[in-house]
């Protein structure tokens, strides 16, 4: 790879894009770790084909979420790396 | 070699198939072995040295004599097999044999493990993972050291990694001999030692790279193994064997037969106390677990240490997402696994007359992990029966069955009556589990001893083979010392690897991501965010294991503190907080340390920032990596 480097303020906008990208990824894991379970008692009335739902977003549906954010997360900073032209392969 | 290994490369698809579909065809020839009336003993040996076999093949193939691949192999991992590699890596005994377990017992309050320990990727793939695969060096304290101005802070990373990870492979190797002594009928003493020689078989000659591909063939074995059981109960109980859809309907039928034995606590219900009622303590301890394993995730060596191997930051990246993916596929089934092994005893075993309760009860009651405690004498049967009196009415009620957390997966697939080649299978999974994790714990601890004590501390002009020799010779040494260890002391596996989360959360989160994240955060502040974090979270741990009644006394100023009588001593609770959340002083704790240090001390210097902002893009060289030495 040619060494390029970023001006300073183009490692600014670069780092500034992967900051807000982090922060928004960030606030969705703190959504499905934490907040959501505060309702699980309520959260437990409610049933799907056998499911408490309190107990399915512990045991089931906030996992999924975790797997889509890490790939929502790669495919997003391959996209900014692109457009600043620093994707290392 | 070079050119053997570049076909290996290029074949990988290809050499993972067959050898999947070897292992599925060796599945079914022992079934057809035990159809013929083979014994269950020999069934289990031959599950066991197979697949030891086949990892030490991988271990003497993968030889190498190279630092790079002995350390990071080669940088050459895709990042689909290295999330299978980490996958194996991270799903340990606990995982496998513990986890299950503590849900069969906690309900929901067990699922805290299961969100504690997925959730913990996003941190790795969004905070570190990229950075530190950009970053390029062999361990974790590498970085430390060229971010936090030297010699200093490596030895305290040393000090959190060893600690951590050494109090986690004692657990892996009681899980070890948890299942050789079962299914090799030998004793758990033995067993340690027997198992320790599979995992050096593994990781001695070949470093990272022959542990790499000995995890992912370990990953295919321990998930098919982990799947097949939980398939075939759920299609023998409802007919659909998609249990991760259909244990609902197992949850609700355990619900209806709790009534009928009169349980307060029902399964599913969440954050309440032994009598059934709302518990706002339950539900602190629910998200303290959460928070120190999810940190704990993301500062644990040798998880971290796998996204060093890919070739690319962006393979990096695209490998924690296909490592949450294949440790997905465990996790969101293990609910599964403890809602119909919970049905099959509530059905099967619970009112059954102890005359005529099956042998597995017996054969597990021998290892202390069954009890059918209905009788007067029942604890000189079963170890488990000790201070539990049955009203010896020759029928198993529900007050008078014991089960150990350890064994619910191990024997769910006897005790719902399902072929001894399940069992068998399981065994081997959980086998693999646990080998594999040991191997990176090993490993992660053989490397900071002679990569950043030995070479970058004592000897910097030690050649590579005196390296490597060293490397192993301790690798091997550490082992005993683990083994010894576990062997004596045996312990619940499931609090012994909490508390190697919260250990390393305290100790190393806040350093790994204010190094990234925050440029100004000098060497002071790296130093003292592991002393503080560190220091406070073992000092908790310690006072309120082994000195619960000082610290009552001592700490009443800090609020309630209760005893509580566990693992038979008076451990204190914090604000009603279980000890293996420790991590919750120590995470906050680090971070204001740092941040402290970090604004009271003078900012990093004009080389150190550059050096950051090189880490924090992917394309072009590192700048300044020496800038501190």
């Amino acid at each position: 790879m040619a060494e390029s480097r970023l001006t300073a303020s183009q490692q600014a906008a670069y780092w500034e894009k992967t900051k807000r990208l982090m922060l928004f990824i960030l606030a969705a894991w703190f959504f499905f770790s934490f907040l959501i379970h505060f309702w699980a008692p309520q959260l437990n009335t409610i049933r799907i084909i056998g499911f408490p739902l309190g107990y399915y977003m512990a045991a089931q549906g906030s996992l999924i979420a975790f797997v889509l954010m890490c790939v929502w997360n790669a495919k997003a900073q391959d996209r900014i790396d692109h457009e600043f032209g620093v994707q290392d392969e | 070699m070079a050119a053997i290994q570049g076909g290996f490369l290029a074949n990988l698809g290809r050499i993972y198939a067959l050898y999947t579909g070897t292992f599925i065809g060796f599945t079914i020839f022992i079934g057809v072995l035990e159809l013929l009336g083979v014994p269950n003993r020999i069934l289990g040996y031959l599950f066991i040295f197979l697949t030891l076999g086949v990892y030490a093949l991988i271990g003497w193939l993968a030889r190498t004599a190279e630092v790079n691949e002995y350390y990071v192999a080669g940088r050459a991992v895709p990042a689909f097999y290295n999330g299978m590699a980490t996958g194996a890596d991270w799903m340990s005994a606990a995982s496998f044999i513990g986890m299950a377990g503590s849900l069969y017992f906690g309900g929901y309050g067990g699922l805290a493990f299961v969100l504690g320990w997925t959730g913990g990727y996003v941190l790795v793939s969004i905070l570190m993972a990229p950075y530190l695969r950009k970053f390029g060096q062999f361990t974790v304290p590498d970085f430390f050291s060229a971010r936090y101005g030297g010699n200093v802070a490596r030895a305290l990373a040393v000090v959190v990694l060893i600690t951590a990870s050494f109090t986690y492979v004692v657990a892996q190797i009681v899980g070890v001999g948890i299942i050789t002594a079962r299914f090799l009928d030998i004793g758990f003493q033995v067993a340690c030692f027997v198992g320790l020689l599979g995992i050096l078989l593994c990781s001695m000659l070949g470093g990272m790279k022959a542990v790499t591909w000995t995890q992912v063939a370990q990953y295919i074995i321990l998930i098919i193994a982990y799947l097949i059981p939980v398939v075939v109960l759920s299609a023998k109980v409802t007919g659909v064997p998609i249990p991760q859809i259909m244990y609902g309907q197992a949850l609700e039928k355990i619900e209806a037969l709790e009534k009928t034995f009169g349980v307060a606590q029902p399964y599913v219900s969440a954050f309440t106390d032994a009598k059934g009622a709302y518990s706002p303590t339950a539900m602190w301890n629910f998200f303290a677990l959460i928070l120190c394993l999810m940190v704990g995730t993301a500062s644990l060596p040798h998880i971290l240490m796998r996204y060093f191997t890919t070739p690319s930051v962006k393979q990096a990246r695209d490998s924690v997402a296909w490592s949450l993916f294949f440790i997905f596929l465990l996790y969101f089934t293990a609910p599964a696994y403890a809602a119909f092994a919970k049905l099959e005893v509530y059905q099967n075993v619970i009112g059954q007359p102890i005359a005529s309760l099956p042998a597995w009860v017996s054969s597990w009651g021998s290892i202390g992990l069954v009890g059918a405690c209905d009788g007067a004498n029942a604890a000189q049967t079963f170890a488990l029966c000790k201070g539990v009196t049955g009203n010896g009415d020759g029928i198993l009620q529900l007050s008078e069955f014991r089960l150990h957390t350890d064994a619910v997966v191990l024997a769910t697939p006897e005790i719902a009556g399902l072929p001894y080649v399940i069992s068998g299978l399981v065994a081997a999974g959980g086998l693999a589990a646990a080998l594999s994790t040991a191997d990176g714990l090993l490993l992660a601890i053989a490397n900071a001893l002679s990569h950043d004590i030995y070479y970058k501390m004592i000897d910097p002009h030690a050649d590579t083979k005196r390296r490597l020799i060293i490397s192993r010779v301790l690798l091997g040494l550490v082992a005993l010392v683990a083994a010894y260890v576990a062997g004596t002391l045996g312990a619940d596996i499931l609090f012994l690897v909490s508390w190697a989360f919260s250990m390393a959360a305290a100790g190393l989160f806040a350093g790994l991501v204010l190094g990234i994240w925050w440029k100004r955060a000098g060497d002071a502040a790296g130093v003292w965010g592991i002393i503080v974090g560190f220091g406070l979270c073992m000092f908790f741990l310690i006072a309120t294991e082994f000195y619960g009644p000082w610290v009552k006394q001592s700490l009443s100023w800090m609020g309630d503190i209760n005893i509580v009588k566990i693992r038979g001593r008076d451990v204190a609770y914090i604000w009603g907080i279980n000890n293996i959340s420790v991590g919750i002083f120590g995470i906050p704790a680090a971070f204001v340390a740092m941040l402290v240090a970090g604004w009271v001390t003078k900012p990093a210097s004009a080389e150190m920032q550059d050096f950051i902002d090189s880490i924090r893009v992917p394309a072009g060289s590192v700048r300044n990596a020496e800038a501190a030495h």
